[in-house]
């Protein structure tokens, strides 16, 4: 293993790695709030609103990422990055959306019954009684999504973002040092990862043994 | 935008040209990971000492990485040390390596969700650990597998777009060829696009769904 490829190239690896994490944690952020608002939808008491709702999570999770980055990129002319980040938040929130609403359907609907009979309106009695249990049941599966969005963050480079992905294609085609490149870049995905996969492993775990 | 001459016959054949070879290349890839993640994921549940943890390890570090990295790396690394792929076997090889990391972990909890009973029962019967899992566990875990299969499907269907970065002539590169001669023709080749891709997955979402409410 060619070390020197990675002491002379320090600067560019750790570039795309700052790019990676940064497009990942703003599209994290994102899809959060857009997910929440989402799956909010597919269960309101209103069937127009579940109707917007599904039609959003059953397209965007059925068509491939590369496809909405590509649209994003070529149709609305944004920068590599600032599109990679936008269609990276269009799909993640489709998954994040699911995932929040399985855990708002985990809660038992006597909770929601309560609420409403002790007079909270319908949006008091998801902020304050089914979201703040809800959270607990989807931690996990956020988790996973994070995992995913840090691995699909490398699609940027496809479009010129400047990520970790990206460096490693121009390090490698002006070093010609390719396995040691990439090897090197796998390594630094697997710095973000693994340590998320580790709690998200045991997360579940406990989760398991507290029901 | 021109939406009559982006949908010529011309380009609408050229497209499902490139849809079937997504269509072939998903189909391969999921049977080739079934195979190899049934292995391992098999391997794992049977708790072999040294090659169930190696075995893990392995399965962690593909889950935890960019298949895109992987494609890369089976296309422009590995002739490094002289193994040589064309485009459309390296994207298989590709898509199998990371899929079959995926489906042994479905296989391995599709394993573990079967009662610890069903095997005590079959070893006193007489039959062997591994007869016990080929004729009793396997059985009963294979039906449950089914949906999370299907769902990994869709993925590995959406994933195959990502061959496009190695040249595969695929629905993605073909669409790309087809944007590119007219600024015009974007708009309308990407909707088509993802139409086709939408089409399929969401009739196996659909699928899915079903097996699910049918077992419970």
């Amino acid at each position: 293993m060619n070390f020197s490829i990675l002491t002379n190239n320090i600067d560019m690896f750790l570039e795309g790695f700052k790019v990676t994490l940064m497009a990942s944690v703003i599209a994290l952020i994102a899809s959060l709030l857009l997910g929440a608002f989402i799956a909010v939808l597919r269960i309101a008491p209103n069937k127009l609103l579940n109707w917007l709702g599904t039609i959003y999570v059953e397209f965007i999770r059925n068509i491939p990422l590369l496809i909405i980055m590509l649209f994003v990129y070529l149709v609305f002319n944004f920068k590599g990055l600032t599109a990679g980040t936008i269609a990276l938040t269009i799909y993640t929130t489709a998954f994040i959306a699911e995932a929040i609403r399985a855990g708002i359907l985990s809660i038992s609907k006597g909770q929601m019954e309560a609420a409403r009979s002790s007079g909270l309106t319908y949006g008091q009695a998801m902020r304050l009684i089914i979201l703040p249990q809800a959270i607990k049941v989807v931690i996990p599966p956020l988790g996973n999504q994070f995992i995913n969005l840090v691995k699909n963050s490398s699609l940027v480079a496809v479009i010129a973002g400047g990520d970790l992905m990206y460096q490693a294609d121009l390090i490698s085609a002006r070093t010609l040092v390719v396995m040691d490149t990439y090897i090197l870049v796998a390594m630094f995905y697997l710095l973000l990862t693994i340590p998320l996969s580790l709690g998200v492993g045991y997360l579940e775990k406990r989760l398991a043994k507290s029901n | 935008m021109d939406f009559i001459g982006a949908y010529s016959a011309d380009h609408l054949t050229f497209l499902l040209n490139g849809f079937w070879l997504t269509l072939k290349m998903a189909f391969i890839a999921i049977i080739l990971s079934f195979i190899l993640g049934g292995v391992v994921g098999t391997l794992r549940f049977a708790k072999i000492p040294v090659l169930s943890q190696v075995l893990a390890v392995i399965v962690e570090i593909i889950r935890n990485l960019p298949l895109l990295l992987i494609i890369f790396f089976t296309f422009f690394a590995l002739p490094e040390i002289g193994i040589k792929f064309k485009e459309v076997p390296a994207a298989i090889i590709a898509l199998t390596i990371f899929e079959a990391a995926m489906l042994s972990e479905i296989i391995r909890s599709g394993l573990n969700s079967i009662d610890k009973g069903q095997m005590e029962a079959a070893r006193s019967s007489g039959l062997s650990y591994f007869q016990a899992l080929w004729h009793i566990i396997l059985p009963q875990a294979l039906r449950r597998m089914v949906p999370p299969t299907v769902s990994q499907f869709i993925s590995l269907l959406k994933d195959t777009s990502l061959a496009v970065v190695i040249s595969v002539p695929e629905l993605t590169h073909q669409a790309q060829i087809v944007y590119g001669q007219k600024i015009g023709y974007l708009v309308p080749t990407l909707l088509v696009v993802m139409l086709m891709y939408f089409v399929v997955n969401f009739t196996l979402s659909i699928l899915s769904r079903r097996l699910e409410v049918k077992r419970t």
